[in-house]
């Protein structure tokens, strides 16, 4: 930004502790991934802590651990693909949902048997899921071509509008079961597709076992996970979800090695100068409208990939997995880390799944575990107990209450951060669309231009 | 070596020329008759669909009642939407932003009318928190408030008005709050905060009133009467939506063509900056805007809940995109655009009936949206700026 803002940010860093800050002899990715895990080691000690004060077990403590850090790398890919959109080409694109639920719809009906109530192709998930990311890469080239001249807040509302269209074509009755070119497919409506393979059973017992079929016969290192849990007391049901989620961090990690070399690349500059100027970009002779396309097409490709393994995972898919506000939830966590940086939409994924959304609930059982609070169910009978001196009963509300106030608390956090923080709670972010930085030589009166380094080493 | 080579170049710059050359005629081309294009192409299928309902109608697939039906639901939506869809559209043309939580706004009316309706309804019946938190122990029910505009007309009219007076302290309140803070920041940073106020407003309703759906009214009584010619009898509830909706419709209009700050408005719609430097107060204008625009959108929210008879804490998000549909009909900005656009909208939705099954109307709405904002951005009516 300013000179100014680079100024006020060096002041800032003296605040902060010096392994966070960056420096000029570190590469970059090595002060991300302590950014990361530092976020992952934040969330983990609060979860620790609230499950040991909730009274869990170290099962269930581990469950929850697994359960926040799939979440967290669920929603992480996604905010991936949303970086690729909105931070590097600044395509504000809010119709995520319906793109997810591109991907997960044509796995289900490509896997799912064609004697079931809701008849598929029968094939497998290796054809499935590539199925289904071309699905949602073709529907975004759908999207995106007539859309792409569009301001950006008339482009949202289209996108906006474009999922809800695809979820409700879905959730149509008139589409249940139909035939095309004499195969009989369908969506199942409101009831969704059942029967097809819950991917996150394969896939964890295909890492596991030599048999997949029935889990038996496991492998040597499933065998090592198997006598490490036991040690643990850890049922065989948590090592296979865990074994899931290491595979999405697999996955969080080659799609961000992917776009991080993306948008180094040529065509990765191209895309930061379309969001800077696109006009400029034009008059250098690129061919925007045809690198906007492929980087829509390919975040839809991705978003249509974690709509398969987060949303449209555990066997069954229904147009209800995939609202609209899933689609903020992404949003969210990506403003948190600030647009334009893939290490900061991780980071913004970590803290918006254990702080934001599963936070909550632990500090709900947190509570209830250590005062006896009386359970109240309505607004009234709280404020009469209030009235009546007895901040219990209140108080037993809002824990009763805690699922949907965490809703309250994602939309004041999203109104504080565009207010206080609009570049992300990292500071900004973004990645110059220039090779080297030019901000470093605007600001030659600081003696200390030690701000986020971010040319490219 | 180099002659070939740069023959080569040579040859390449010349098909890369022409073919540049081709992609920019085909381009000013597409570009200059696209939108008119698609104009054309929906003007002749709603001919078509006109002749398709006209053939309908002779040959006896539907009935002449059943298209008096449609056209009647039609208005009646339409008139609700377009309460709503003022609002937004008056925040597009002066705030310069797409306002997400509008259709929160709507629910808002709607609870708070409500509450206010049941507390004047049910005095004597019901201790002040069963009113006024809409019955959640499920003991005192409308049935029983006798809740219909003859049953409790008195605690429906103060509803009314209870709902955009809510409505319009809600909106101020979020404006002091969050838009003031950011009157500069551009559209973009504008509708993701809007989108955050939207989640925040939904869920503190959420906090007082729960999930749950309610049923809050009877069930309309019914009108019989000689002058009511589509139909044998219409419902009361309905034709107060409509007697309320048009009345709102046509005060506005008064407000915005004969008194000083409408005028100010639409000039602040159309030029910002030129409403500058004449001296228009703007944050002056800001404030008429949410007053009026909040207004109607509070009573709006609370109407419909008169015609729906239920009421639950999504009722104004499901609506949102509808809104949206029926502002960028009529053309980003304009009002009496947004009314227009409404009340197509509103007529569409129930017409298509006659063609496609009804859990489609709505996906029917938002695709003709899209079209429009992709070939005719400036609305139907072509940029036509009323304000």
């Amino acid at each position: 930004m300013t000179a100014d803002d680079g100024g006020r940010l060096s002041s800032l860093a003296k605040y902060v502790p010096g392994f966070l800050t960056a420096s000029d002899d570190r590469p970059r990715w090595l002060d991300d991934l302590r950014l990361i895990l530092l976020a992952t080691a934040v969330v983990y000690l609060t979860f620790i802590l609230l499950g040991l004060i909730g009274g869990l077990s170290i099962n269930g403590i581990t469950r929850e651990l697994q359960a926040v850090t799939l979440l967290s790398a669920s929603i992480a890919l996604v905010v991936l693909a949303l970086n690729l959109h909105w931070g590097y080409t600044g395509l504000f694109n809010i119709g995520i949902a319906g793109f997810m639920a591109v991907g997960a719809y044509t796995t289900a009906m490509v896997t799912a048997s064609p004697d079931a109530r809701i008849p598929g192709l029968g094939l497998s998930l290796w054809i499935g899921i590539p199925a289904g990311m071309i699905a949602a890469a073709l529907v975004g080239f759908i999207v995106a071509l007539p859309a792409l001249r569009l301001r950006a807040d008339y482009f949202a509302i289209v996108t906006l509008a474009a999922a809800e269209v695809i979820r409700r074509l879905y959730n149509s009755s008139s589409l249940d079961q139909f035939e095309l070119f004499g195969i009989a497919l369908g969506t199942g409506s409101g009831r969704g597709i059942r029967d097809f393979p819950n991917i996150r059973n394969t896939v964890s017992r295909h890492i596991l076992y030599a048999d997949p079929g029935g889990p038996s016969d496991p492998y040597p290192w499933g065998q090592l996970l198997f006598t490490i849990g036991e040690e643990f007391d850890l049922i065989a049901f948590v090592i296979e979800r865990i074994v899931y989620t290491l595979f999405i961090i697999v996955l969080v990690i080659l799609v961000f090695v992917l776009l991080t070399r993306t948008a180094n690349s040529p065509f990765g500059r191209i895309l930061k100068a379309i969001r800077e100027d696109e006009l400029a970009t034009k008059s250098l002779g690129k061919n925007t409208n045809r690198v906007k396309i492929k980087a829509f097409m390919l975040g839809c490709a991705i978003m249509g990939l974690a709509g398969i393994v987060w949303q449209g995972s555990r066997g069954n898919v229904t147009p209800d997995l995939f609202m609209p506000i899933i689609t903020f939830y992404i949003f969210i966590a990506l403003i948190i880390g600030g647009s334009g940086s893939n290490a900061g939409g991780v980071v913004g994924a970590v803290l918006f799944a254990g702080l934001l959304f599963d936070g909550p609930p632990m500090v709900e059982r947190a509570v209830n575990n250590l005062v006896d609070l009386p359970r109240t169910n309505t607004m009234n009978d709280a404020l009469i107990g209030l009235a009546n001196l007895d901040p219990e009963v209140f108080f037993g509300y809002v824990m009763v209450q805690m699922s949907s106030l965490r809703f309250m608390l994602f939309g004041i956090v999203l109104i504080l951060l565009m207010i206080y923080r609009p570049d992300g709670v990292l500071g900004h972010r973004n990645e110059p669309a220039a090779a080297i930085d030019l901000r470093k030589q605007q600001a030659p009166d600081h003696e200390e231009t030690n701000e986020v380094d971010e040319t490219d080493e | 070596m180099v002659r070939d080579g740069l023959n080569d170049i040579t040859s390449r710059i010349s098909v890369e020329a022409i073919r540049h050359q081709v992609e920019a005629l085909r381009y000013r081309a597409s570009r200059w008759s696209l939108g008119e294009w698609f104009g054309v192409a929906l003007v002749l299928l709603v001919v078509i669909l006109a002749i398709d309902l006209v053939r309908r109608l002779v040959v006896g697939d539907i009935g002449p009642s059943t298209v008096g039906t449609f056209l009647w639901r039609g208005s009646v939506d339409g008139l609700l939407i377009a309460l709503a869809a003022v609002g937004l559209s008056m925040t597009y043309s002066i705030l310069r932003f797409a306002n997400f939580s509008q259709g929160d706004l709507v629910t808002t009316g709607a609870f708070t009318g409500w509450a206010a309706a049941y507390v004047v309804a049910g005095i004597g019946v019901a201790d002040f928190g069963t009113r006024f938190f809409l019955n959640p122990d499920r003991g005192t029910s409308a049935r029983e408030l006798d809740m219909h505009i003859f049953g409790a007309p008195l605690a429906i009219f103060t509803g009314l008005i209870v709902a955009a007076v809510m409505t319009i302290l809600v909106a101020l309140a979020i404006d002091k709050l969050v838009y003031k803070r950011m009157r500069n920041a551009g559209g973009i940073p504008l509708l993701i905060a809007s989108v955050g106020v939207a989640l925040a407003l939904r869920y503190i309703i959420v906090f007082f009133y729960g999930e749950r759906t309610r049923g809050v009214t009877r069930s309309s009584p019914v009108i019989e009467h000689e002058l009511l010619f589509w139909t044998d009898a219409v419902d009361a509830h309905q034709l107060v939506v409509v007697v309320i909706g048009v009345l709102m419709v046509f005060s506005l209009h008064i407000v915005l063509q004969y008194t000083k700050l409408g005028k100010a408005m639409r000039a602040m719609a159309d030029n910002k900056d030129l409403a500058l430097v004449t001296g228009i107060p703007t944050e002056r204008v800001v404030l008429v805007t949410w007053v009026l625009g909040a207004g109607l959108t509070g009573m709006g929210g609370y109407l419909i809940v008169l015609e729906q008879e239920t009421l639950n804490f999504n009722t104004g998000w499901f609506l949102l995109l509808l809104i949206f549909a029926a502002v960028i009909l009529g053309g980003i900005g304009s009002i009496y655009g947004a009314i227009v656009g409404a009340l197509i909208i509103g007529m569409a939705i129930n017409i298509s009936l006659v063609w496609i099954p009804s859990d489609l109307t709505e996906v029917a709405a938002f695709m003709l949206m899209i079209l429009i904002l992709i070939f005719r951005p400036s609305g139907i009516f072509g940029g036509v700026e009323t304000a």
